[in-house]
């Protein structure tokens, strides 16, 4: 398979790019010309060989360089990586999920060899070999949890499922859009979607928590969620609002291309089977502008998406105030000429 | 009657019932300030010897003695007055740490009090429906700054300016019971130094 892990940075220089293969993968969320908040669950299976659909959990060029961001980001704020007391079964499970899932997709990056609970895993990317005792935490040098989730990209919430609702009880949280684990660890569905706009009146909670409470171990699922990001930044917490919030102010015309990110989540779900928790994986994909209008029907999409957002969800997303700007700069590779279904290129 | 009307808001932000006396083997009942009235509503309706098997521990702040003495005339088991919650803490935990089943809370006053004490009681496995609260006297909000993670208490302004770090903050209405405060985050964020006026949202 023969990934070239890419070596670049998601802050201060942010020499993260996409290569041109990595472009054509990209999941580009926009199945028609306008967008609105839809539940759109489906299941989580192996789909369209080469795109990020095809694993249980994608690993790309970008996977060292974003595991080296998320130690830096750990290192600066422990707070990203919590998990409350009862939740250390269900790290175990997702640390087993995840094993198992890589070592059987990625057999050339990743290797699990298990004697009843002696395991032994090896990552090669990031130089890992550790042998330890599955379930006994003093084994590992992190919690089972962490120390897996320090090795797959994406975000990880790990839920507990009681009282007929999802409690956000631990989680990775350093490539976010703009949430904070800290605050929110705890909360149930209800509360830590509090903040969402719209989405609750038009039902879709209740009909999402109905759905995600009856996910069956072995039949994950998956969804689309998105947002606007100047600079390649993995990490928009609120915790360092205050030192990204100001890069909005710089975007223009001239550096629109290069500045500003669509970001893209591959929100996944998977039950896990000992702990009856769920987890809730948040892949974070970054894009520039520049990247995404050389394929035509994506650049021609993007304008009229935007264009065309209701301002509430413009706001809540963050990018109200530079909307127009995106737009006109987006507008240039709109001929009107219609889009066919569905989101791959043409 | 100081009792607030709240806007309706988010579903991460907590409602208040009025308090009404339970059967229960014991009642511990914490307010601060205009709390104290919610107590002495409710001991309009409770049967007699009610407060016979009741714990009172209750912090005046800016009231004063205005409530004291007709606290006293209750005549529960136990009347502690605190300082500050800060004070009552320690006293709170060791209650509730040696509580039995069939013990009743009752909570009333301002939102930060009840929140902080609801954390404790939660943590001391006290179950949800053995809690009351009613919400008296003024709005200031408990507030964690997003940014440092430092609280201020008794919050009026939005924005106010952070007590730890200094930055300038707007208050969300996200609220987490675990912090037992609601969110504030950096108002200037975007363009630093443009800060808007204060305007007095919680009185």
């Amino acid at each position: 398979m023969g990934i070239i892990f890419r070596e670049e940075t998601f802050y201060n220089d942010f020499t993260f790019r996409n290569s041109p293969e990595a472009i054509r993968r990209f999941p580009f969320p926009f199945h028609e010309d306008s967008y609105m908040y839809s539940v759109n669950l489906e299941p989580h299976k192996s789909y369209r060989p080469g795109s990020v659909l095809e694993r249980a959990f994608d690993v790309d060029e970008h996977y060292v360089s974003e595991m080296r961001d998320r130690a830096r980001v750990l290192a600066e704020d422990p707070l990203r990586c919590q998990s409350l007391p009862h939740m250390t079964l269900a790290g175990w499970d997702l640390l087993e999920l995840i094993m198992v899932s890589k070592a059987e997709e990625y057999p050339d990056l990743f290797e699990l060899h298990r004697d009843g609970n002696r395991w032994h895993w090896i990552n090669r990317p990031l130089g890992i070999e550790q042998r330890f005792t599955f379930l006994d935490e003093t084994t590992l040098p992190y919690g089972p949890m962490e120390y897996i989730t320090r090795q797959t990209q994406g975000d990880f919430a790990v839920l507990d499922q009681r009282e007929d609702n999802l409690w956000m009880d631990a989680g990775m949280v350093t490539t976010q859009a703009d949430w904070s684990l800290d605050f929110d660890i705890g909360m149930n569905f209800f509360e830590w979607h509090a903040p969402v706009p719209k989405a609750a009146e038009m039902g879709i909670f209740q009909r999402a928590l109905k759905f995600l409470l009856n996910v069956q171990q072995g039949a994950p699922a998956r969804r689309f969620n998105w947002t606007m990001t100047v600079n390649p930044l993995l990490d928009t917490s609120p915790e360092n609002y205050h030192k990204w919030g100001v890069m909005k102010r710089d975007l223009t015309l001239e550096n629109m291309g290069q500045m500003m990110h669509l970001r893209v989540e591959l929100q996944t779900f998977f039950r896990l089977p000992r702990s009856n928790g769920l987890v809730f994986p948040i892949r974070c994909y970054l894009i520039k502008l520049d990247e995404l209008v050389t394929v035509p029907k994506w650049a021609r999409r993007f304008h009229r998406v935007l264009r065309d957002l209701p301002v509430e969800l413009a706001t809540y997303k963050g990018f109200v105030d530079n909307r127009p700007k995106i737009v006109e700069w987006l507008s240039k590779y709109d001929d009107g000429a219609p889009t066919s279904p569905g989101i791959w290129p043409d | 009657m100081s009792k607030a009307v709240f806007e309706p808001s988010i579903p991460s932000r907590p409602v208040y019932g009025a308090l009404e006396p339970r059967t229960g083997i014991s009642h511990l009942m914490i307010a601060d300030a205009e709390g104290a009235e919610a107590i002495l509503d409710m001991a309009g309706a409770a049967p007699p010897g009610f407060f016979a098997n009741a714990h009172i521990i209750y912090i005046p702040k800016r009231t004063g003695t205005l409530y004291v003495e007709r606290l006293q005339a209750l005549a529960p088991a136990q009347l502690h007055i605190a300082p500050s919650y800060a004070a009552a803490e320690p006293r709170l935990k060791r209650v509730l740490s040696s509580s039995h089943m069939g013990l009743q809370l009752y909570l009333a006053g301002t939102e930060g009090l009840m929140g902080q004490v609801m954390r404790e009681a939660i943590e001391a496995g006290i179950p949800h429906d053995a809690i009351q609260t009613e919400h008296r006297g003024s709005t200031a909000r408990r507030v964690q700054c997003v940014h440092c993670k430092g609280i201020t208490e008794d919050v009026t302004h939005d924005p106010f300016q952070c007590s730890h770090c200094g930055l300038h903050l707007f208050v969300r209405d996200h609220y987490s019971r675990r912090i037992a405060a609601f969110q504030g985050v950096r108002v200037d964020a975007e363009d630093p130094g443009n800060i808007p006026e204060a305007v007095e949202r919680f009185k």
